[in-house]
Protein backbone atom coordinates (compact mmCIF):
# COMPACT_ATOMS: atom_id res chain seq x y z
CA UNK A 1 0.00 0.00 0.00
CA UNK A 2 2.57 2.52 0.79
CA UNK A 3 4.37 1.43 -2.13
CA UNK A 4 1.56 2.07 -4.15
CA UNK A 5 1.07 5.67 -2.59
CA UNK A 6 5.07 6.34 -3.58
CA UNK A 7 5.02 5.55 -6.77
CA UNK A 8 1.81 7.77 -7.53
CA UNK A 9 3.42 10.48 -5.54
CA UNK A 10 6.46 10.29 -7.06
CA UNK A 11 4.97 10.09 -10.28
CA UNK A 12 3.03 13.42 -9.48
CA UNK A 13 6.25 15.27 -8.64
CA UNK A 14 8.22 14.35 -11.43
CA UNK A 15 5.68 15.07 -13.71
CA UNK A 16 4.82 18.25 -12.52
CA UNK A 17 8.87 19.36 -12.25
CA UNK A 18 9.36 18.19 -15.85
CA UNK A 19 6.32 20.30 -16.54
CA UNK A 20 7.67 23.23 -15.10
CA UNK A 21 10.81 22.81 -17.08
CA UNK A 22 9.54 22.26 -20.47
CA UNK A 23 6.02 24.44 -20.68
CA UNK A 24 6.82 27.39 -22.42
CA UNK A 25 3.67 28.91 -21.34
CA UNK A 26 4.59 30.17 -17.78
CA UNK A 27 1.07 30.06 -16.67
CA UNK A 28 1.40 26.03 -17.44
CA UNK A 29 4.56 26.26 -15.42
CA UNK A 30 2.55 27.35 -12.68
CA UNK A 31 0.07 24.61 -12.43
CA UNK A 32 2.97 21.91 -12.93
CA UNK A 33 4.48 23.49 -9.89
CA UNK A 34 0.98 23.09 -8.54
CA UNK A 35 1.29 19.62 -9.20
CA UNK A 36 4.78 19.08 -7.53
CA UNK A 37 3.44 20.66 -4.45
CA UNK A 38 0.92 18.43 -3.74
CA UNK A 39 2.95 15.40 -4.74
CA UNK A 40 5.24 16.33 -2.12
CA UNK A 41 2.21 16.91 0.67
CA UNK A 42 1.11 13.63 -0.13
CA UNK A 43 4.57 12.38 0.76
CA UNK A 44 4.50 14.35 4.02
CA UNK A 45 1.30 12.80 4.75
CA UNK A 46 2.99 9.37 4.30
CA UNK A 47 5.41 10.61 6.37
CA UNK A 48 2.97 11.19 9.27
CA UNK A 49 3.99 15.10 9.21
CA UNK A 50 0.28 16.03 8.71
CA UNK A 51 1.10 19.54 9.71
CA UNK A 52 3.56 20.06 7.14
CA UNK A 53 1.26 18.73 4.86
CA UNK A 54 -1.43 21.47 5.72
CA UNK A 55 1.00 24.13 5.37
CA UNK A 56 2.59 22.89 2.14
CA UNK A 57 -0.91 23.14 0.45
CA UNK A 58 -2.02 26.43 2.11
CA UNK A 59 1.35 28.31 1.89
CA UNK A 60 2.94 26.71 -1.30
CA UNK A 61 -0.12 25.93 -3.64
CA UNK A 62 -2.49 28.40 -2.00
CA UNK A 63 -0.38 31.29 -1.87
CA UNK A 64 3.34 31.42 -3.53
CA UNK A 65 1.36 29.86 -6.48
CA UNK A 66 -1.38 32.47 -6.33
CA UNK A 67 1.41 35.21 -6.28
CA UNK A 68 2.88 33.61 -9.05
CA UNK A 69 -0.11 33.93 -10.72
CA UNK A 70 -0.79 37.65 -10.38
CA UNK A 71 2.47 38.98 -11.29
CA UNK A 72 2.05 37.06 -14.82
CA UNK A 73 -1.73 38.36 -14.83
CA UNK A 74 -0.12 42.17 -13.81
CA UNK A 75 2.61 41.99 -16.16
CA UNK A 76 1.04 40.39 -19.11
CA UNK A 77 4.04 37.82 -19.51
CA UNK A 78 1.36 35.14 -20.10
CA UNK A 79 2.32 34.61 -24.01
CA UNK A 80 4.79 31.47 -24.81
CA UNK A 81 8.03 31.86 -24.74
CA UNK A 82 9.86 30.42 -27.84
CA UNK A 83 12.16 27.52 -26.85
CA UNK A 84 13.20 26.29 -29.78
CA UNK A 85 16.07 28.73 -29.62
CA UNK A 86 19.16 28.32 -27.74
CA UNK A 87 20.36 31.94 -27.07
CA UNK A 88 23.57 30.78 -25.47
CA UNK A 89 25.62 27.94 -27.69
CA UNK A 90 26.40 24.76 -25.63
CA UNK A 91 24.00 25.87 -22.74
CA UNK A 92 21.41 23.28 -22.91
CA UNK A 93 24.03 20.50 -23.30
CA UNK A 94 26.34 21.74 -20.40
CA UNK A 95 22.87 22.39 -18.31
CA UNK A 96 22.49 18.74 -18.69
CA UNK A 97 25.66 17.38 -17.94
CA UNK A 98 25.81 19.61 -14.94
CA UNK A 99 22.32 18.71 -13.50
CA UNK A 100 22.64 15.07 -13.99
CA UNK A 101 26.41 14.93 -12.62
CA UNK A 102 24.71 16.54 -9.85
CA UNK A 103 22.22 13.91 -9.18
CA UNK A 104 25.00 11.56 -9.84
CA UNK A 105 27.08 12.39 -6.97
CA UNK A 106 24.00 12.64 -4.74
CA UNK A 107 22.69 9.22 -5.61
CA UNK A 108 26.29 7.71 -4.83
CA UNK A 109 26.33 9.70 -1.35
CA UNK A 110 23.02 8.11 -0.51
CA UNK A 111 23.61 4.58 -1.61
CA UNK A 112 27.02 4.35 0.49
CA UNK A 113 26.19 5.94 3.24
CA UNK A 114 22.44 4.48 3.58
CA UNK A 115 24.15 2.42 6.46
CA UNK A 116 24.98 5.51 8.31
CA UNK A 117 21.31 6.77 8.93
CA UNK A 118 20.36 3.34 10.84
CA UNK A 119 17.05 4.40 12.80
CA UNK A 120 17.78 6.01 16.10
CA UNK A 121 15.01 3.60 17.65
CA UNK A 122 11.19 4.84 18.77
CA UNK A 123 9.46 6.12 16.33
CA UNK A 124 8.01 9.67 15.97
CA UNK A 125 5.03 10.53 18.01
CA UNK A 126 2.31 10.25 15.32
CA UNK A 127 -1.01 10.70 15.12
CA UNK A 128 -3.65 7.84 16.69
CA UNK A 129 -7.41 7.93 17.25
CA UNK A 130 -6.89 8.85 20.77
CA UNK A 131 -4.51 11.29 20.33
CA UNK A 132 -5.11 12.95 16.56
CA UNK A 133 -2.58 15.95 17.35
CA UNK A 134 0.09 14.11 18.07
CA UNK A 135 2.52 15.43 15.18
CA UNK A 136 0.75 19.23 15.63
CA UNK A 137 2.29 18.92 19.70
CA UNK A 138 5.28 17.44 18.98
CA UNK A 139 6.28 20.17 16.22
CA UNK A 140 4.89 23.11 18.71
CA UNK A 141 6.86 21.66 21.87
CA UNK A 142 10.49 22.20 19.62
CA UNK A 143 9.29 25.31 18.05
CA UNK A 144 7.71 27.02 21.11
CA UNK A 145 10.90 25.65 23.42
CA UNK A 146 14.21 24.90 22.22
CA UNK A 147 13.68 26.84 19.03
CA UNK A 148 11.84 29.62 20.30
CA UNK A 149 14.60 32.39 19.27
CA UNK A 150 14.63 31.44 15.69
CA UNK A 151 10.31 31.87 15.57
CA UNK A 152 10.67 35.33 16.79
CA UNK A 153 13.88 36.10 14.63
CA UNK A 154 11.21 34.96 11.79
CA UNK A 155 8.50 37.14 12.46
CA UNK A 156 11.20 40.25 11.75
CA UNK A 157 12.12 38.32 8.56
CA UNK A 158 8.63 38.60 7.33
CA UNK A 159 8.07 42.26 8.30
CA UNK A 160 11.43 43.10 6.69
CA UNK A 161 10.28 41.27 3.26
CA UNK A 162 6.63 43.01 3.80
CA UNK A 163 7.96 46.30 4.41
CA UNK A 164 10.97 45.96 1.76
CA UNK A 165 8.47 44.85 -1.00
CA UNK A 166 6.48 47.94 -0.60
CA UNK A 167 8.82 50.14 -0.84
CA UNK A 168 10.72 48.59 -4.20
CA UNK A 169 6.45 48.15 -5.67
CA UNK A 170 5.73 51.85 -5.00
CA UNK A 171 6.54 54.46 -7.96
CA UNK A 172 8.59 56.70 -6.67
CA UNK A 173 7.67 60.04 -9.04
CA UNK A 174 10.18 62.37 -7.00
CA UNK A 175 12.87 60.52 -7.81
CA UNK A 176 11.83 60.24 -12.01
CA UNK A 177 12.08 56.44 -12.06
CA UNK A 178 8.38 56.36 -12.37
CA UNK A 179 6.06 56.53 -15.40
CA UNK B 1 1.51 -9.23 -3.35
CA UNK B 2 2.45 -5.37 -3.22
CA UNK B 3 3.04 -5.20 0.60
CA UNK B 4 6.30 -6.98 0.36
CA UNK B 5 8.31 -4.20 -0.97
CA UNK B 6 8.20 -1.17 1.38
CA UNK B 7 9.47 2.00 0.17
CA UNK B 8 12.51 2.90 2.37
CA UNK B 9 14.42 6.18 3.41
CA UNK B 10 17.08 5.85 0.45
CA UNK B 11 14.21 6.13 -1.69
CA UNK B 12 12.96 9.17 -0.80
CA UNK B 13 16.50 10.44 -0.40
CA UNK B 14 17.03 9.95 -4.54
CA UNK B 15 13.86 11.26 -5.47
CA UNK B 16 14.38 13.90 -3.64
CA UNK B 17 18.05 14.49 -5.45
CA UNK B 18 16.14 13.59 -9.00
CA UNK B 19 14.40 16.84 -7.83
CA UNK B 20 16.41 19.23 -7.03
CA UNK B 21 18.64 18.27 -10.33
CA UNK B 22 15.39 18.79 -12.38
CA UNK B 23 14.99 22.29 -10.57
CA UNK B 24 18.88 22.68 -11.13
CA UNK B 25 18.79 22.13 -15.47
CA UNK B 26 15.68 24.27 -14.93
CA UNK B 27 17.19 27.33 -13.42
CA UNK B 28 20.59 27.00 -15.99
CA UNK B 29 18.00 26.64 -19.32
CA UNK B 30 14.97 28.86 -18.70
CA UNK B 31 15.43 32.36 -19.52
CA UNK B 32 12.25 34.22 -18.01
CA UNK B 33 12.78 34.81 -14.35
CA UNK B 34 9.46 33.81 -13.07
CA UNK B 35 9.84 30.49 -14.47
CA UNK B 36 13.19 30.08 -13.15
CA UNK B 37 11.76 31.36 -9.45
CA UNK B 38 9.66 28.34 -9.80
CA UNK B 39 12.46 26.22 -10.37
CA UNK B 40 14.18 27.70 -7.25
CA UNK B 41 10.63 26.95 -5.36
CA UNK B 42 11.35 23.33 -6.76
CA UNK B 43 14.85 22.79 -5.68
CA UNK B 44 13.52 24.05 -1.76
CA UNK B 45 10.57 20.88 -1.83
CA UNK B 46 13.71 19.04 -2.87
CA UNK B 47 15.53 19.80 0.29
CA UNK B 48 12.08 19.68 2.29
CA UNK B 49 11.37 15.97 1.36
CA UNK B 50 14.72 14.67 2.33
CA UNK B 51 14.31 16.81 5.49
CA UNK B 52 11.11 15.22 6.64
CA UNK B 53 12.24 11.44 5.51
CA UNK B 54 15.22 12.03 7.75
CA UNK B 55 13.22 13.39 10.99
CA UNK B 56 11.12 10.07 10.73
CA UNK B 57 14.11 7.99 9.68
CA UNK B 58 16.07 9.21 12.33
CA UNK B 59 12.98 9.91 15.05
CA UNK B 60 13.98 13.29 15.16
CA UNK B 61 10.98 16.03 15.17
CA UNK B 62 14.04 18.94 14.36
CA UNK B 63 13.95 17.82 10.78
CA UNK B 64 10.33 19.24 10.44
CA UNK B 65 11.12 22.53 12.25
CA UNK B 66 13.43 23.31 9.74
CA UNK B 67 10.77 22.46 7.39
CA UNK B 68 8.58 24.81 8.78
CA UNK B 69 11.19 27.45 8.94
CA UNK B 70 12.58 27.09 5.25
CA UNK B 71 9.08 27.25 4.33
CA UNK B 72 8.64 30.67 6.10
CA UNK B 73 11.78 32.04 4.21
CA UNK B 74 10.31 30.55 0.96
CA UNK B 75 7.30 32.44 1.18
CA UNK B 76 9.48 35.83 2.38
CA UNK B 77 11.96 35.06 -0.35
CA UNK B 78 9.49 34.91 -2.97
CA UNK B 79 7.88 38.16 -2.11
CA UNK B 80 10.79 40.01 -2.48
CA UNK B 81 11.90 38.31 -5.71
CA UNK B 82 8.67 38.77 -7.07
CA UNK B 83 8.74 42.36 -6.36
CA UNK B 84 12.42 42.80 -7.73
CA UNK B 85 10.80 41.03 -10.89
CA UNK B 86 7.99 43.58 -10.99
CA UNK B 87 9.82 46.56 -10.82
CA UNK B 88 12.26 45.36 -13.54
CA UNK B 89 9.94 44.03 -16.00
CA UNK B 90 7.91 47.63 -15.45
CA UNK B 91 10.64 48.91 -17.52
CA UNK B 92 10.92 46.50 -20.04
CA UNK B 93 7.98 44.37 -20.06
CA UNK B 94 9.61 41.56 -22.21
CA UNK B 95 12.95 41.06 -20.36
CA UNK B 96 14.63 37.80 -19.81
CA UNK B 97 17.31 36.76 -17.65
CA UNK B 98 20.26 37.91 -20.47
CA UNK B 99 18.83 41.50 -19.85
CA UNK B 100 19.95 41.82 -16.46
CA UNK B 101 23.76 42.28 -17.83
CA UNK B 102 22.73 46.03 -18.48
CA UNK B 103 22.86 46.16 -14.72
CA UNK B 104 26.65 46.45 -15.56
CA UNK B 105 26.25 50.37 -16.17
Amino acid sequence: MELVVFVLAAAMVLGGALGVVTRANPVHAAMSLVLTLFGIAVMFVSHNAHFLAAVQVIVYAGAIVVLFLFVIMLLGVDESEDLSVEPIAKQRPLALILGGGLVAIIIAAVVTGRENFASAGGALESATLESPDANIRALARSIFSTNVFAFEITSVLLLVAVVGTVVMARRMKSLGTGK
Amino acid sequence: MLSAVEPTTSWYLILSAVLFGIGTVGVLVRRNPLVMFMCIELMLNAVNLSFVALATQLSNINGQVAVFFVMVVAAAEVVVGLGIIVSIMRRRTDATADDLSGLKG
